[in-house]
């Protein structure tokens, strides 16, 4: 079993887990001045990497905090997982 | 107070542990509990209250006087638990000691149901639907967690030494986890 990280409970079986989506991604500060295009970009787009990629992760049967993960998409190892609102570490890959 | 004196019929029936059978899984009787939500920083400055204590680590849980206990069950959250008649007293005394702070306290006594798994097979029954790590390396006495119990959703406690584990889970899980756990223990009912 795939065993993920949570940043406050520790290795954990991932079936305890809920995928978020890719991490990093703030809300425009003002919508009402973004372009059709921009909006569709900030809802839509997203970067889908062959390779490391920065998204949330809810333990959602354990603690129920939302954190973030670095994941490698081609090998599926978890390179590092840090709590929601800290820098992500610089190890490579995405924007 | 008049909702607090409600009571429902329990949906198991209670019986006695037998902790010196090989399995015994024995709905245990009902019992008081709260779902506590204070802020991290609020916790570790206070570090008890009502003597529960808060500040314990993730995961961790503490007796309390009085038959008591509390479950650090994330940083934020606690699952309060006491005998049933001192539903009333927990929740005056805990509002007394947070008042003024930012809290959340609701009573889920009659949500959540309780099963005691004991017996020199009490981890491999639970390990049937709970992928947990349940060595005691990996989960001491005194642990506390959330988790999975096939696809249900318990609170898995430790309280003590005694190797007897202590499940909770919603009151309509409850004859869904009570048969997972029967239909793995028969596995080892001879054994
Ligand atoms: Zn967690």
């Amino acid at each position: 079993m795939l065993l993920v990280t949570c940043p406050h409970c520790g290795a954990r079986p991932e079936i305890e887990f809920r995928y978020g989506g890719e991490a990093h991604i703030a809300r425009p500060a003002d919508p009402s001045a973004l372009d059709d295009r921009q909006w569709a970009e900030f809802l839509y787009f997203r970067s889908n990497p062959k390779g490391v990629y920065a998204e949330r992760w809810n333990h959602a049967h354990g603690c129920g905090r939302w954190f973030n993960a670095l994941r490698d998409t081609a090998s599926d190892a978890f390179l590092a997982t840090y709590p929601a609102g800290q820098q992500r570490p610089d190890l490579g890959g995405g924007r | 107070m008049a909702e607090q004196a409600a009571r429902r019929t329990p949906i198991l029936a209670p019986s006695a542990a037998r902790p010196e059978a090989a399995i015994s899984i024995a709905p245990m009787v009902p019992a008081a509990r709260f779902a506590l939500r204070l802020p991290e920083a609020a916790a570790k400055a206070i570090g008890s209250a009502a003597g529960f204590r808060l500040d314990m680590a993730i995961n961790r849980s503490a007796a309390a006087r009085d038959g008591r206990l509390a479950a650090r069950l994330g940083p934020d959250e606690w699952l309060l638990h006491g005998p049933e008649t001192a539903s009333e007293a927990i929740a005056r005394d805990v509002e007394a000691a947070l008042a003024g702070r930012h809290f959340a306290l609701v009573d889920i006594g009659h949500r959540n149901v309780a099963i005691a798994v004991a017996g020199a097979h009490a981890r491999a029954v639970i390990n049937g639907g709970c992928p947990l790590d349940l060595d005691d390396d990996a989960f001491p006495p005194g642990s506390a967690t959330r988790t999975l119990l096939g696809k249900a959703e318990i609170v898995l406690l430790r309280p003590d030494e005694a190797p007897v584990f202590r499940i909770e889970c919603w009151r309509s899980f409850a004859p869904y986890v009570l048969g997972l756990l029967e239909e793995v223990g028969r596995e080892f009912a001879g054994a």
